[in-house]
């Protein structure tokens, strides 16, 4: 976000100039940049709302009463809980900031499982081959082109079956959303790993004598998994979605044991009818700033990584001459580097990545 | 969601049609009995994880009746069913059962689940079909307009809905139409197919399509259909506007792409009118790669209309699956995911025939 100079393009570069996200504010420009800075902000209050939450919910999640008696029922917004009450009793600001907490601490864990399993079998089935990969591949096809959701409820039925305890439900609804995400991180992540098996460096790898174990956890891991952040953007936006999917099914979290805006909009739909907007419309909202900034991060960060849907603006300024005077080294490079993916990534790569990206290049 | 893929038939990792194609160097016919038979496998799969996911837990009866009958009957009944048996003897009994089209009896309500599917399925093929409609109509001019007006303020706003019509969750979309629309407005119905006289008026005709709108004209009752369209306005548009903005997506993002080739300059320099280059020339290269990512939208659209379905009470596969689930009846939930999958990997078929039949690369 900075204005100050843009770094040159030299082998070494700041460290701080290389982390994903500052790196991607630096090199973005106009519509681009404000999409991405306006989602980095929407992300950050959703990230402080779940830290803060006991800080800032005036109460409990599953409180319905205090030292003055009774919450009022169904109370329109007012002075004392300002987004309102629910049937049962809950305060609806307080419902949501809770909801915060649950939904980051399922996309974390989700995402953090569907990484894990789904590169190392990706790594696996790309660099084993053979018979195991075809498996991998079928499989992980199948479960794909199905309905995201009925697979999460197939989980979470076999999972939960019922009871939910906060932890209980979270690890359910993680895990069911983790099915959902392991075939993408398989498909990107075998693609690499095919790719990388036939270059010099594996090879020479072999010959020295390392074992197939180490060739794939220090050659092939930290090459085949650049894509992966970008991934994980846009997954920790479908995980919310999910589980909020979830929720209004009636497979979510209890809510004496934790808050969860898609239950609270399920139990919302039967107070439209009578005119209360309040228990449906705050949950609502916060579902879709939070899946809006986590989405405009990826999708923002994704065209900034292909040149194809990047390049224009800049173009434009250093067709035009001086006016914005930005043009840098530090973008060309980044472009190049853009280059240098789409075209490594190969065939297969390519629309696996786009996948994730709703605007993925075309093949 | 599987809904944003751009992936074309070899990528989506099926090595064995395009291997063999290398082998024989068959033509499209080749080309499309393989791709026919990768269905089974496919579906194969997906009922065998269904099963044994569903089984892991524990059989169908206790879940839907276990502390509401003492143990004695429950035993007696699991006994009858045929769940203390060996649970691979089951599954290949269930896959018998399954190719022959018999799905067993919901737990619950004690229905045939054939029935129940063929019910409730032209509910949910209706409500498809009208979100469809409107996804078509609105997606697809307004990515034109955002492809023509690149990186202009028409762009970016329309760039801002597609990602606001991915963010928000279907049914908080409905719940949003339906509070302004019905309640505050009064417009439209709140929920339901139809209102009960015309729903009772429709079930006494005979052989009912148990598609509504169809019904209600074959009827002769004009009250009747305006009724049902009223009610089918709200649901359409809510599960319609999600896949919209994805349809608005693709066709901007391949759009763009083909306004920048080479034939649409030439084009260009013979002083055809934007507007016709939009419409004409660049628009059907542009639309290859988009009805393969259609194919791939009917998960999306099955998955969105579960939760429409719930939201407007819409009594269709996705309103009673929530039903069936809340009632822990997990043959019911089995038959309704089995219906699902044949009818993903039967879409996901023919999208890839027809882009066979357009787009020759994809058959080499």
């Amino acid at each position: 976000m900075s204005t100050q100079t843009v770094p040159q393009i030299e082998r070494r570069e700041p460290l701080w100039v290389r982390l994903p996200v500052l790196s991607h504010v630096l090199n973005s420009v106009g519509i681009q940049r404000t999409m991405l800075v306006t989602g980095l902000i929407l992300t950050g209050i959703f990230v402080l709302l779940a830290i803060f939450a006991p800080l800032i919910a005036p109460f409990g999640f599953s409180q319905i009463s205090d030292s003055s008696g009774d919450f009022p029922t169904q109370e329109p917004p007012s002075a004392k809980h300002i987004w309102g009450t629910t049937v049962g009793g809950f305060d609806v600001f307080s419902r949501v900031v809770w909801g915060a907490q649950t939904a980051i601490l399922v996309i974390v864990v989700a995402v953090a499982l569907s990484i894990f399993a789904g590169v190392a079998l990706g790594l696996a089935s790309g660099y084993i081959g053979g018979w195991l990969d075809r498996i991998l591949v079928v499989v992980a096809d199948a479960v794909y082109a199905f309905p995201s959701l009925l697979v999460a409820i197939v989980m979470s039925i076999v999972i939960s079956h019922g009871q939910s305890s906060l932890w209980g439900g979270i690890l359910a609804a993680a895990i069911s959303i983790t099915v959902v995400f392991i075939p993408q991180y398989f498909r990107v992540v075998r693609a690499e790993a095919i790719r990388l098996k036939a270059e010099p460096f594996v090879e020479s790898a072999k010959v020295i004598g390392a074992s197939s174990w180490r060739i794939m956890a220090r050659h092939i891991f930290r090459n085949a998994t650049r894509s992966i952040p970008l991934i994980f953007t846009l997954n920790a936006s479908e995980a919310i979605l999910t589980l909020a999917g979830l929720g209004f099914l009636g497979f979510g979290i209890e809510p004496t044991s934790a808050s969860e805006w898609g239950f609270d909009l399920n139990k919302a739909l039967s107070d439209v009818t009578a005119g209360i907007w309040w228990t449906g419309v705050f949950p609502g909202i916060a579902i879709v700033l939070t899946v809006l900034g986590l989405t405009l991060v990826g999708e923002s960060m994704n065209d900034l990584s292909d040149s194809r849907l990047r390049a224009r603006g800049r173009k434009r300024t250093t067709a035009a001459g001086a006016k914005g005077a930005k043009p840098s080294p530090g973008a060309s490079a980044g472009e190049a580097a853009g280059h240098a993916k789409s075209t490594e990534a190969g065939p297969e790569a390519g629309p696996a990545a786009g996948s994730t990206g709703h605007e993925g290049g075309q093949a | 969601m599987t809904a944003l893929t751009e992936t074309p038939p070899e990528a989506a990792g099926v090595p064995t049609p395009a291997a063999l194609k290398r082998k024989t160097g068959g033509g499209l016919a080749t080309y499309l009995v393989i791709r026919f038979l990768l269905i089974f496998p496919t579906i194969l799969i997906l009922v065998t994880m269904v099963f044994f996911l569903m089984r892991i837990t524990g059989d169908p009866i206790t879940a839907a009746l276990g502390g509401r009958l003492p143990a004695d009957q429950l035993a007696e009944r699991i006994h009858e069913a045929g769940y203390d048996r060996p649970i691979l003897i089951q599954y290949f009994e269930y896959l018998g059962q399954v190719f022959t089209g018999n799905f067993g009896r919901t737990i619950s309500d004690n229905r045939a689940v054939t029935e129940m599917l063929a019910t409730f399925g032209t509910a949910t093929l209706e409500l498809a079909v009208n979100s469809l409609i409107v996804a078509f109509l609105v997606g697809i001019p307004l990515g034109m307009i955002a492809a023509h007006r690149r990186d202009k303020t028409a762009d970016a706003g329309l760039r801002i809905f597609a990602i606001l019509s991915y963010a928000t969750p279907v049914f908080f979309a409905g719940l949003l139409l339906k509070l302004i629309f019905s309640v505050w407005l009064g417009w439209l119905p709140v929920a339901g197919r139809a209102s009960t006289t015309t729903e009772i008026s429709l079930t006494g005709l005979g052989a009912p399509t148990g598609i509504y709108w169809l019904d209600a004209l074959r009827s002769g009752n004009l009250a009747a259909f305006w009724d049902v369209e009223a009610h089918a306005i709200l649901p359409a548009i809510t599960l319609g506007l999600l896949t919209a903005g994805v349809f608005l997506r693709l066709v901007r993002t391949n759009l763009i792409g083909t306004l920048g080739k080479d034939y649409v300059e030439a084009g260009r320099s013979r002083g055809v009118s934007e507007f016709r280059l939009v419409t004409r020339h660049a628009y059907k290269p542009a639309l290859i790669p988009i009805i393969t990512v259609m194919g791939l939208q009917i998960a999306l659209l099955l998955g969105g209309a579960v939760l429409t379905e719930t939201t407007f009470e819409w009594k269709g596969l996705g309103f009673q699956l929530a039903q069936y689930l809340t009632a822990r009846d997990f043959v019911a939930v089995q038959g309704i995911v089995v219906l699902l999958a044949v009818i993903v990997a039967v879409t996901n078929f023919i999208v890839d025939v027809i882009a066979a039949l357009i787009d020759p690369r994809v058959r080499y």
